[in-house]
């Protein structure tokens, strides 16, 4: 069967009411799961999974699964750019710039870039899912150890772009994270580090679980403890005037070229086995930071900031398909509940799936176009509805976030004690925002930290600790070289200058250093 | 209508008692509706994995099979207590719910290993043992270039020089490593000298063989099927004590056909907090004989590809030691426990 006669046909299934039904509650709940933090589309799918058992076919179920996972990527920028709270990971680098632009009272661009962004990112790497899945998926599974690692090197680097005023405190934050990361078993030997004998910390403490306590329970505790000095509201919204959507002209020229880059980054990343949604969005970041006209913008709301790393995450997602369906490869916690639920119908994912259920995985493929669209129709409204968020006056909102905080940690883990390390690591977020302390690089350390170290050593234990094989794989060598470009890069001309004694500017990453 | 405890005790336990009498003397509880006053409130199923792992899947099968079986009228849930290969999930049972027949968990041949090598103070021998229920056989699997043919010829390559061996599976301590040592073993080697890498998750090591990180895996045969069907890995041998398909469309070898005395399954089943009461004990043993020999349990074990394996009460008690002893004996060769 040709692809076009399988797509045609995945879209006679899902535009049935029933499937569209399924497609729309989906969506729907998978935007309001992504609004709220700590509670993801993993928790949200694997809640669901026993209701999906009294289904007759499985297609209505995966369906309204992928919409979930697509819509909690939409929902997610939201309370990130309102309320600088992300949920997961994937928001985190949205927050940065998303969230200046809210305080500059332009919250409705910041989320009509995030939403247009994640249709545009979501559509093209839907399409490149459809005509590419196969070969992709060959592609992506020759990535061993050795390039795992340098892909981590040069995921790290993206860090000089979120350190924002002071590249020491920066680096300081980044320590935190990794430390943070070095907390549990580790992985290759099952020692315990840093877990003082309790049980508990043996899984490590979650990237999510810090996310939540940082963001959410952090910024509480520093309004909490600044609320006389601040006004009633988050922030004014923004003046009416002559708007494509919400976006004015000038937005979207800034926008269009974030998101292609976006989709560009996020959807291979998210093909690789060991890829996900995060890494991406802080690549996409740094890029848009280097490339921008409108430097001096980024860390006081620049719209490219917020385009690029929202494409990123969606298109991940697509990119996420990739192992999960031709290979039976899970490369998130969501993709490996999906996993579960594609066995608990006797649907085995992998190299066979496309001959032996090709009706549902075209279904499947179709649904995105169709969840794409209903996301783009369901979030723009929902625009004008989410900015009333910043009319709350800030007591009972904060109040509420501390709650929907506290109920996310506790569903995921089901331990007090859980919910109490959240805290411990808000208290840790209130002191690094009164010494202002970049949040992101945490979040960057905590997710890169553990994969760096990890894949580092395996590379070396399948070498018989050589460390040639850093050095002799082409594919480990490119990624290393792109590395050091791209700390390079931007400083040549200022070193070229500076050795040719024109100019005293001083080499600098952070804007104070 | 509200009755006082001591009575509802009573009652419970001659109930037990009668229940017993069915199991010993062999006539199964089919029918005869033997737990009549247990359960007499919610029972909680704890899960000690996250949600969507085989633990959870298990757990919430038998919370369907009790329910949509028909066979309790009361509510049955699935709670999760993630972390530490299970032994967090297993302190929690005995610290917190002890004497309570309501409160039951899944477990499995992970959570001796976990126990093991976390050091944790609490064992499984402390648990009241209810039943095994499911069982997977494991499978070694190589790419479908590899050099290797026959499991005899990798672990002639493992035992001349380990290092020319990368093996691959799940967590440290976990099923998949255990089988390696115990390769090692039958084939004379140190078992410590087993270049083994840990992955977490299903996928991980499944990617790191596809791109030749590893020379040979380690996992559940359900893992591998769709990889062999499709000629990308090749079976070396699954083990079991009878070939099973993992995937060619026949019976593969065992890894006692191939020279190896070696079988090993990764078996999960139920258990209940201690301090239980013989009667207590008994009548939640016979629940889960009702559950086992109901057409809903039969239809779900089709479903999820599960072998059915079943020893409940005093064989699943002498069967949680034996495999206890065995796996904490083999864990010490590989020199992942003290």
């Amino acid at each position: 069967m040709s692809i076009l006669d399988g797509l045609l046909d995945g879209f006679a299934t899902v535009l049935s009411p029933e499937n569209l039904l399924f497609a729309a509650i989906g969506v729907t709940v998978g935007t309001f799961v992504g609004v709220l933090p700590g509670i993801g589309p993993a928790l949200t799918i694997a809640l669901l999974l026993p209701v999906t058992f009294s289904m007759d076919s499985p297609t209505g179920a995966f369906i309204m699964f992928a919409g979930i996972y697509y819509g909690a990527m939409y929902g997610g920028s939201t309370t990130s750019i309102l309320l600088n709270t992300p949920g997961e990971s994937a928001s985190v680098a949205t927050a940065i710039e998303g969230h200046q632009m809210a305080l500059r009272g332009r919250a409705k661009t910041a989320l009509a870039t995030s939403a247009i962004g994640s249709f545009v990112a979501g559509t093209l790497s839907t399409l490149a899912l459809t005509l590419f899945a196969v070969p992709l998926a060959s592609l992506a599974v020759n990535f061993q150890a050795s390039d795992y690692f340098a892909l981590a090197v040069l995921a790290m680097l993206s860090v000089t772009a979120l350190v924002g005023r002071s590249l020491l405190r920066g680096l300081l934050s980044l320590a935190v994270g990794l430390f943070i990361g070095l907390v549990g078993l580790d992985e290759l030997t099952g020692q315990a580090r840093f877990t003082f004998g309790t049980l508990e910390l043996f899984e490590g403490i979650g990237v999510t679980l810090v996310i939540v306590g940082l963001f959410a329970v952090g910024e509480t505790l520093h309004v909490a403890g600044r609320l006389r000095h601040l006004p009633d509201h988050i922030a004014p919204l923004d003046p009416g005037g002559r708007r494509v959507g919400w976006m004015s002209r000038a937005d979207l020229s800034r926008s269009w070229r974030p998101w292609l880059r976006g989709t560009a980054v996020g959807f291979p990343f998210g093909a690789l086995p060991a890829g996900g949604a995060d890494i991406p969005t802080f690549l996409s970041y740094m890029w848009e930071k280097r490339l921008s006209k409108h430097r001096k913008e980024f860390g006081k709301g620049a719209v490219e900031g917020v385009a690029g790393p929202e494409a990123a995450n969606n298109a991940a997602f697509s990119g996420v398909l990739i192992p999960l369906l031709t290979l039976g490869i899970p490369t998130s916690a969501t993709a490996a509940v999906m996993l579960a639920s594609f066995q608990v119908f006797n649907v085995q994912p992998g190299p066979q799936l496309f001959e032996k259920s090709s009706a549902l995985v075209w279904a499947l493929i179709a649904s995105l176009y169709v969840g794409n669209v209903m996301l783009l129709l369901l979030n723009l409204p929902l625009i004008r509805l989410w900015v009333q968020v910043l009319k709350i006056p800030r007591p009972p909102l904060y109040a509420g976030i501390l709650v929907f905080a506290t109920i996310g940690v506790y569903a995921v883990s089901g331990s007090v004690f859980q919910v109490l390390l959240a805290y411990g690591v808000g208290v840790l977020g209130l002191f690094m925002r009164m010494y202002r302390f970049p949040i992101a690089p945490v979040i960057l350390g905590a997710i890169l930290g553990p994969m760096m170290e990890i894949q580092f050593r395996r590379a070396l234990l399948i070498s018989n600790n050589d460390l040639s094989v850093f050095v002799t794989r082409p594919l480990t060598v490119t990624l290393l070289a792109l590395a050091v470009v791209a700390v390079v890069l931007p400083f040549l001309p200022k070193w070229i200058a500076r050795l040719r004694g024109r100019s005293r500017d001083r080499l600098a990453f952070g804007e104070d250093d | 209508m509200p009755m006082p405890a001591m009575t509802r005790r009573r009652l419970v336990a001659l109930v037990g008692a009668t229940a017993l009498t069915a199991v010993t003397t062999g006539c199964n509880a089919e029918g005869s509706g033997p737990a009549a006053e247990y359960p007499t409130g919610t029972i909680q199923i704890m899960a000690p994995a996250a949600a969507g792992g085989g633990w959870d899947l298990t757990a919430r099968s038998i919370q369907q099979g009790l329910t949509e079986g028909g066979l309790v009228e009361e509510t049955v849930e699935v709670y999760n207590v993630e972390g530490a290969a299970g032994t967090l999930g297993l302190s929690q049972l005995v610290t917190k719910n002890s004497g309570d027949a309501h409160q039951l968990m899944v477990t499995g041949l992970v959570m001796i290993g976990g126990v093991v090598t976390n050091a944790s103070d609490v064992t499984l021998e402390m648990v009241t043992p209810i039943a095994t229920l499911t069982a997977e056989q494991e499978v070694v699997v190589v790419p479908a270039d590899s050099e290797y043919e026959t499991l005899e010829d990798l672990m002639a390559a493992a035992v001349s020089d380990p290092e020319s061996v990368t093996w691959g599976g799940g967590s440290a301590g976990g099923t998949d490593q255990i089988l390696v040592g115990m390769l090692a073993q039958a084939a004379g080697a140190d078992p410590q000298a087993m270049k083994y890498i840990p992955y977490s998750g299903g996928g991980e090591s499944k990617a790191a063989l596809l791109s030749g990180d590893l020379t040979a895996a380690v996992s559940g045969v359900s893992e591998y099927k769709d990889l062999v069907a499709a000629g990308d890995v090749r079976v070396l041998a699954t083990s079991g004590a009878e070939g099973v398909d993992a995937g060619e469309g026949k019976p593969s070898p065992t890894i006692m056909e191939a020279g190896f005395d070696v079988e090993l399954m990764n078996w999960r089943g139920i258990v209940a907090p201690p301090g239980l009461s013989d009667a207590d004990r008994d009548a939640v043993i016979a629940l889960i004989d009702e559950l086992h020999a109901s057409d809903e349990w039969q239809r779900i074990l089709e479903q999820q590809g599960w072998d059915d394996f079943y020893k409940s009460g005093d064989d699943a008690a002498a069967y949680f030691a034996s495999e206890n002893e065995r796996i904490t004996e083999v864990l010490r060769e590989i020199g992942l426990a003290a």
